[in-house]
């Protein structure tokens, strides 16, 4: 046992499950790959490729530009404003993600013609969508501040 | 715990100066870990004060029980296809041992597809923030250095690709699908099945090997606590074997009560704009950005429909008065005209259509003659199954058997009105087919012939 784990590096067990994993993805994955191999290999691996390098790298890029934005603004380092804008910004970009096909109407035709609806009114749907979760932010912290400045003049 | 064993091997941050500090004695291997790459690779490169343990397993507790839901309904929408009954409704006849749990779909409760769909659908769109949650929280490890310590590391990893790869395939296809957007190479039917199997496995075997590390996480930090810290004191976890938590993090930003709250309104908010598609009634207008969100029309046919005649090509002659029903399986063929038909008589039952995509309208009341009876008409009055032709030329879906159970089923009917009114023709006229808990392809539109089978 001692040498199984020196030569492998974990349990038996470890590599059990992972033996399992691997016995029923290849029976799956021969079928998944009979029609267009290639390219279904790119969309599976392109799925955690394009997450990985592309997705992550763009959001985080885009996260500390605003953060960094921020801090320019109020001119220090931290910035106690700058969540309320993260918030809505994450919030229309997640819904951008999921509904992307729509909104952009990458199949106009196919869905309005398959469906008997407009296609047309997702992007201003989004649009406005967005718009009230800023102003909602807004809201919040409008509220925020005013209460901690009304607290302020209590004290004084 | 054994199973964790490969994490234990990996270089902590003080093993790896000792390690430097070995100087001549250090095997290539150490030599290798002690000089990472620039960049990702470099342990000072990840920062977030809140990545570490504890928030990867709250998520990865949530994607538990989300994702087993996911595959359960999943498998069984795939059942309530019938496959097993007849090559015309297998999409994936090469299935082999991934079909082992196929059995005859029942007819109650009528609504189970309805809920079975809307569950795995919206659900699944619920769950993309807390997946791209657990994607943030685990990515420093992509680029652990080096690569594998062990073979046990090495396969690890290997199964972590079909992993996320899987994961992000299934949501990506099932995305696209509720869409339309048939850009994916091949039958959705194909890639979402089998894409799901080698999803499975490499789910399961992530499930058995970090369980225990999952459940140790969640006992280090308290919830309620979490919930009370704001953001000026939030404290970095303590360092983990893992090497998820920063070695130089930066001031936060936002405490881990603001990421769970930002992960969880966004499934609030798709949650939200998605589930009126579902739900229907008066709730169907609050999908705002679901692709049903909306009816088609008003009055009796203005529900939700699939594919409209003019797109599958559905011409007024094969419509017209000189459509004739044929039924065959019997001693001889009969042929019935729609008035033939509504002098037989009818049934009126009221079921829902629920569409693979996720959506389904609201109970709509069908009139029409009981398949059995037609089966009886034909000659076969105990029939073992049904082949229903359409009358559409081409594409997925124009012939389905329906097993015994579901046309021995007396709320099964070849409808000709519904909510006392004629068919429209988008909706099948001069006559379609109308089963309980049946998905709605099997709902076949504009029938032409139906063979029973004895």
């Amino acid at each position: 046992m001692a040498r199984f784990r020196r030569w492998y590096g974990a349990s038996p067990l470890h590599l059990l499950a992972l033996a399992g994993c691997f016995a029923l993805a290849a029976y799956a994955a021969i079928r998944l790959f009979d029609y267009e191999p290639l390219r279904v290999a790119i969309w599976f691996v392109g799925a955690a490729v394009v997450h990985d390098l592309v997705l992550y790298p763009l959001y985080s890029v885009g996260d500390r530009t605003t953060q960094e934005a921020a801090s320019a603004v109020s001119r220090g380092p931290a910035a106690p404003g700058v969540n309320y804008v993260r918030f809505p910004a994450c919030l229309s970009l997640l819904l951008l993600l999921v509904w992307l096909p729509e909104i952009l109407r990458v199949v106009v035709d196919t869905f309005d013609r398959s469906t008997g609806l407009d296609g047309s009114i997702f992007l201003p749907r989004w649009l406005l969508i967005t718009a009230c979760l800023f102003a909602a932010s807004a809201g919040v912290w409008g509220l925020r501040n005013l209460r901690r400045l009304r607290r302020r003049q209590h004290r004084l | 715990m054994p199973e964790d064993d490969a994490e234990e091997q990996k270089p902590g941050r003080i093993s790896r100066a000792v390690h430097a500090a070995a100087g001549p004695a250090v095997r290539g291997q150490e030599r290798l870990a002690a000089h990472p790459p620039p960049g990702p690779f470099r342990p000072g490169f990840w920062r977030s004060p809140i990545r570490g343990p504890w928030l990867t397993a709250v998520f990865g507790l949530v994607l538990l029980f989300g994702i087993t839901t996911l595959m359960v309904t999943g498998l069984l929408s795939y059942a309530a296809y019938d496959p097993d009954v007849d090559p015309v409704n297998d999409l994936t006849p090469d299935k082999g041992i991934l079909g082992f749990y196929l059995f005859d779909w029942p007819t109650r409760p009528y609504w189970l597809y309805r809920l079975l769909q809307g569950v795995h659908v919206t659900l699944g769109i619920v769950l993309v923030p807390v997946l791209l949650a657990k994607l943030w929280s685990v990515i420093p490890k992509l680029f652990t250095w080096p690569p594998a310590r062990s073979a046990a590391q090495a396969l690890e990893r290997l199964s972590l690709l079909l992993l996320v790869g899987g994961v992000i395939f299934e949501f990506v296809t099932g995305i696209m699908n509720i869409q339309l957007w048939y850009a994916f190479p091949g039958s959705f039917y194909r890639l979402h099945l089998y894409g799901a199997w080698v999803f499975i496995g490499a789910f399961v075997a992530h499930v058995i090997l970090k369980t225990p590390r999952m459940l140790s996480a969640l006992r280090s930090r308290s919830l309620r606590a979490e919930l009370r810290t704001d953001t000026a004191h939030t404290v970095p976890e303590p360092p983990d074997p893992d090497g998820l938590v920063a070695a130089d993090p930066a001031a936060p930003t936002m405490s881990r009560r603001g990421a769970l709250a930002l992960v969880g309104t966004g499934s609030l908010v798709l949650l939200a704009t998605t589930a009126g598609q579902s739900i229907g009634g008066a709730w169907r207008e609050t999908a705002l950005l679901a692709p049903r969100g909306r009816e088609p029309g008003s009055g009796p046919n203005g529900f939700q429909i699939n594919k409209t005649a003019a797109y599958v090509g559905i011409t007024p002659e094969q419509i017209g008065p000189a459509w004739r029903l044929r039924l065959s399986g019997g001693p001889a063929e009969q042929t019935l005209s729609r008035e033939d038909l509504l002098a037989m008589p009818l049934s009126t039952h009221a079921l829902p259509i629920a569409c693979v995509e996720g959506w389904s309208t609201d109970d709509q009341d069908w009139t029409g003659v009981p398949l059995l009876r037609l089966a009886e008409l034909a000659g076969v009055p105990r029939p073992s199954a049904v082949l229903v032709q359409s009358v559409q030329t081409g594409g997925p879906f124009t012939a389905t058997v329906l097993a015994g159970n579901q046309v021995r089923d007396l709320r099964s009917l070849l409808a000709l009105r519904v909510n006392g009114a004629d068919l429209s023709a988008d909706h099948g006229y001069p006559a379609r087919v109308i089963v309980p808990a049946a998905p709605g392809v099997h709902n076949t539109k504009w029938v032409g012939r139906l063979t029973f089978r004895t």
